[in-house]
């Protein structure tokens, strides 16, 4: 028993923090960042949290991740840490030469109030900043929020510095994606070009954290939003975001910003949330659903039919983060199982509540926030046992302890491959999540099953 | 014949990368990369413990990690609650993967939980003590442990929050819990290393020592410095019983508190990883009088020759005849399975840059399959792993180092016994047995070789592609980088999570995993076959 300490009587806690179901801003921001072209992520701040957010993120999507530091020591700490960015700078320009560097604040500079914005000026006034080079920033204190609201407050600093409203439109919708995977990303370019829209994605992560292996390393793969296509994105028709929480404020921020109009709608995780992207393509781009993405969408419905009688009724809970979680409830019901939990570390207020007991039923248990840790998530297993846990890598001591099969989604994801390579989302991505809870829930028949009951066809 | 041309790889390498960088850094970087020349015993000097470049892409992490996630992080009895934002205490979460075997099902194992006061904006406006204390009352309520050992992060520094008061106040509350503070905020000093300072400090002064019972067994000996990665703790214990000897307690591998409190009972204390833990050998001699030396476990010479020391150095004739037996009896095993692979991998040529020890630790291992080291270096050493202790006296003590606790300590008046007599002492030193002495890396590394500290990106690269090694071994965050070049890389951090890798089956390991590893017909698939071959130009389509 890996997790014995953990009892069944659900306690009230107020302080303590046991087994998080999140993590820090800036392993967001970093994330998000690497979806610029060209660009090298940069943390203000002591380099044990680079290191960190740059183990994480390499355990996660095992590529290279590629992030610098201010490097603070004590002095940086009590004198503030304009010396040690302005420093910096001068080294990753001179070394690494990327067109971007992208900051993002570290507690340690958000306690001590470092004004990123006017250090960042500063450079540009003192030519510190080689022309043609852009520095941006984003404020990414991990003592507010989540690494979901350091990815959505990285990808609004995209906005901020980059997008730009010409007064001409450029007849493009733009996507931005909440903080998921590299192959979710490309299943969205994929529906988006399969049906001929003209689009623009940011950020975008894929070849850039799931890169070939050919005998070179590039310190920029060939992937990511440009500069120019962030810029072009203030001249678009419309904004659709992909999952509220990591989305919604920067698509706001467009719509301010340059006066583009925003739908926010759910990430397109299973068959309904799915038809809702490809409508709202459909309708925006004026363009309509291709056979290529009808045939997609037949296939999953095909399997989801097919294979019923092994996913209705089951039991699962649920960890991670809202958007995704939001998702994986609309493909899991579709599926006709029940949801019996759903808890995230990430605050995701009152709509996300509502959200997932309109979909699941008022009976769901439905936590976010501090509190809601895996610590609290496995006593509610305890306490009810489901037949699936969807969740990350850190759900396996739960699983384990409880025998109960886990299918892994979400970050990290540190104990398995295919993640970086294919997608959860779209009716492809539906079709692979379905496959895996199948193979989950039918390896358990299989296991159990008395002898004489064993199936060769299922 | 042109200067470059008499110049040896080394300093072509040398120059070439000084070249790119700004004239004050690369003057630093010159005194951190250094051509190794062991003339007459006598290493050249090099530059360690100092700050990292800012906007440089290092290798390093913090103090907080090696506080928390190096040495404290693998006792499983003592509850560990960061004090901080989310992220710090999130990332320390088994990542280290620091195996641990408590004895029944039912005891305590605490290292499966990441406990943190999840700082908020509010907290750190106002302070977060009353937090931590509530979260204490919540933990002991929910684990009720022996110890709690809190940790501070950077934010946690800057708003003054202080933990020891805070640990003092609540132990007054619960008199049977131990509770102790680090302030291992991660700015302070450049890098891990200062992390390794502060635990070691606060274990000796707030737990080793606090209980007089030895455990039972002959020739009881600690083992400071060995964290228990892949289970190598365990195979070190399974030898060392073989040999008849007890292993009283692992700082901090497979450990648990009660032999840290009790640690103070054994007669002899070695050391494994020198950097992270050598204050700990230094302050017990002198409260309690135990003498101490250094040892190394990862390959089978290193392991023989350590555990003959150990054994020298009890001086019992049954000890050493067991001992001998012992090894024999290991060593045929070892021989058999090294031989076939030496045969494979001798001429190979590796690099090595790792945190502490095991850059030196493991050229050893690789040595006895026929490896070469031809550049090495530490992430957070200072002069003395590289260089050895004699240069202890003149290594200048900076900023970064200074805002580190410096104890003094003095014999315990009770407790202070010397295991060994000062003539006693003197008389084997002089016949050639090294106490409380490490010779450092350098001195057994060849001439010529590179020695760097403090490895960045840039020289990783500029190394890979001038020396085309045939294994680097670094950490996670080097390890696709390398890679991506179609060059194997092998994380000795965390040994790939495979391991043990120390002992005689850590040997036995070893050999087959880098066999397989610069043998792999994977890595030689990176390159397409018509990636060298120019355009063709012919069409083989049909024409007609
Ligand atoms: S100090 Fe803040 S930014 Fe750094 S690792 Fe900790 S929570 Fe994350
Ligand atoms: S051996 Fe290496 S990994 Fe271990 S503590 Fe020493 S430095 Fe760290």
């Amino acid at each position: 028993m890996l997790l014995r300490h953990t009892p069944e009587t659900l306690v009230e806690r107020s302080a303590l923090t046991v087994n998080p179901a999140k993590t820090c801003q800036p392993v967001g921001a970093m994330y998000a960042a690497l979806g610029i072209h060209k660009c090298m992520p940069h943390s203000h701040g002591s380099q044990g949290c680079c290191a960190y957010h740059r183990s994480a993120l390499t355990r996660h999507y095992k590529d290279p991740i590629m992030a610098t530091t201010s490097s603070f020591t004590e002095g940086a700490s009590v004198f503030g840490g304009q010396a040690n960015i302005l420093e910096a700078f001068a080294n990753i320009f001179n070394l690494y030469d990327p067109d971007i560097v992208a900051v993002h604040t570290t507690c340690l500079s958000e306690t001590i109030g470092d004004d990123l914005p006017q250090i960042i000026n500063k450079a540009i006034t003192e030519n510190k900043i080689p022309p043609g080079k852009t520095v941006i920033a984003a404020s990414t204190p991990s003592f507010k929020g989540s690494h979901i609201t350091g990815y959505s407050n990285m990808v609004s600093a995209m906005i901020k510095y980059f997008a730009r409203n010409t007064g001409k439109k450029n007849g493009c919708v733009n996507l931005i994606p909440t903080f998921i995977e590299p192959s979710d990303m490309a299943e969205i370019k994929h529906i988006a070009e399969s049906m001929g829209a003209k689009y623009i994605m940011f950020p975008d992560t894929s070849d850039v954290v799931n890169g070939p292996m050919d005998g070179k390393f590039r310190m920029y793969p060939k992937g990511g939003a440009t500069k120019e296509e962030i810029a072009s994105s203030g001249d678009s028709i419309l904004t659709i975001g992909l999952g509220r929480t990591g989305t919604l404020e920067p698509a706001k921020l467009l719509d301010t910003h340059c006066k583009v109009p925003a739908e926010i709608i759910d990430l397109p995780i299973g068959i309904t949330a799915t038809d809702e992207f490809v409508d709202l393509i459909r309708k925006t781009a004026g363009v309509s659903v291709p056979e290529e993405i009808l045939l997609e969408r037949g296939q999953l419905v095909d399997v989801l039919c097919d294979m019923n009688q092994y996913t209705y009724g089951k039991k699962a809970s649920l960890v991670g983060d809202p958007d995704i979680l939001v998702g994986l409830v609309r493909l899991c019901r579709e599926a006709g199982m029940e949801i019996l939990h759903v808890v995230s570390g990430t605050k995701a207020g009152p709509k996300f509540e509502r959200k997932i007991k309109e979909l699941a039923g008022e009976k769901t248990i439905v936590k976010t926030g501090a509190q809601a840790d895996m610590f609290y998530f496995h006593q509610l297993v305890k306490n009810d046992k489901p037949d699936l846990i969807l969740g990350n890598t850190y759900c396996k001591y739960i699983a384990r302890d409880m025998d109960i099969p886990l299918v892994r989604t979400g970050f990290p994801i540190y104990d398995r491959v295919g993640h970086s390579y294919f997608p959860i989302v779209g009716y492809r991505g539906g079709l692979r999540l379905l496959e895996k809870i199948l193979d989950a829930l039918m390896d358990r028949i299989d296991r159990d099953a008395s002898e004489e009951k064993v199936e060769l066809v299922m | 014949m042109s200067e470059v041309e008499m110049m040896t790889p080394g300093e072509v390498f040398k120059a070439e990368v000084l070249e790119k960088y700004p004239p004050k850094l690369a003057k630093k970087r010159g005194r951190q990369i250094v051509v190794n020349e062991a003339a007459g015993g006598e290493v050249p000097e090099i530059l360690a413990n100092s700050r990292t470049a800012p906007g440089i892409l290092t290798m390093r992490g913090c103090s907080y990690a090696g506080c928390k996630g190096v040495v404290l992080g693998p006792t499983r009895d003592v509850l560990q609650i960061t004090h901080g934002p989310i992220g710090c205490g999130f990332y320390s979460w088994l990542t280290r993967r620091n195996q641990t075997k408590p004895h029944t099902a039912e005891a305590v194992n605490f290292m499966p939980y990441a406990m943190s006061t999840d700082l908020q904006e509010d907290e750190i406006i106002f302070g977060g003590e009353k937090k931590l204390k509530a979260a204490i009352d919540e933990a002991i309520a929910l684990f009720h442990p022996k110890a709690i050992g809190i940790f501070s992060t950077c934010p946690v520094g800057l708003i003054g929050d202080d933990v020891h008061a805070v640990a003092r106040e609540m132990e007054a509350k619960y008199p049977d819990v131990n509770i102790f503070g680090f302030s291992c905020e991660g700015y302070k000093g450049v890098s891990q290393s200062a992390g390794h300072h502060v635990a070691n400090n606060k274990v000796f002064t707030d737990v080793v020592g606090l209980d007089d019972t030895p455990k039972q067994g002959k020739f009881r000996f600690n083992i400071l410095g060995e964290y228990n990665i892949g289970g190598d703790a365990f195979e070190i214990e399974r030898i060392v019983g073989k040999c008849g000897m007890t292993l009283h307690s692992t700082f901090s591998g497979n450990s648990t508190y009660e032999e840290f409190i009790s640690a103070h009972t054994v007669d002899l204390n070695t050391v494994m990883c020198h950097r992270s833990i050598n204050y700990l050998a230094e302050m017990m001699e002198k409260k309690y009088g135990i003498p101490w030396f250094k040892i190394n476990f990862i390959g089978a010479d290193s392991t023989a020759k350590s555990l003959r020391k150990i054994a020298e150095f009890f001086g019992d004739g049954e000890l050493t005849k067991r001992t001998e037996e012992a090894i024999a009896e290991e060593m045929e095993k070892v021989e058999a399975v090294r031989k076939e692979i030496y045969e494979r991998c001798k001429g190979k040529k590796a690099m090595l840059f790792v945190g502490g020890s095991r850059a030196h630790h493991y050229q050893d291992l690789l040595g006895e399959i026929g490896i070469e080291t031809i550049a090495a270096g530490y992430e957070f050493a200072h002069r003395d792993d590289y260089e050895g202790r004699k240069v202890l006296p003149s290594i200048v003590v900076d900023a970064d180092s200074r805002n580190i606790e410096e104890l003094t300590v003095t014999a315990d008046e009770k407790r202070y016994q010397p295991r060994i007599s000062e003539a006693e002492k003197a008389k084997r030193e002089k016949e050639g047995f090294a106490f409380s002495d490490y010779d450092g890396m350098m001195k057994q590394m060849k001439d010529k070789t590179l020695v760097i500290d403090d490895l960045n990106h840039y020289e990783t690269e500029k190394l890979i592609e001038m020396y085309k090694p045939d294994l680097v071994c670094a950490g996670i965050k080097e390890k696709y980088v390398v890679q991506k070049q179609g060059v194997p890389m092998k994380q000795l951090h965390s040994y790939d999570y495979q391991g043990p890798y120390a002992g005689f089956e850590g040997a036995i390991n070893f050999y087959k995993e880098i066999d397989r590893i610069v043998n792999s017909n994977a890595f030689r698939l990176a390159k397409a076959p018509w990636a060298d071959s120019p355009e063709l130009s012919a069409s083989y389509g049909y024409t007609g």
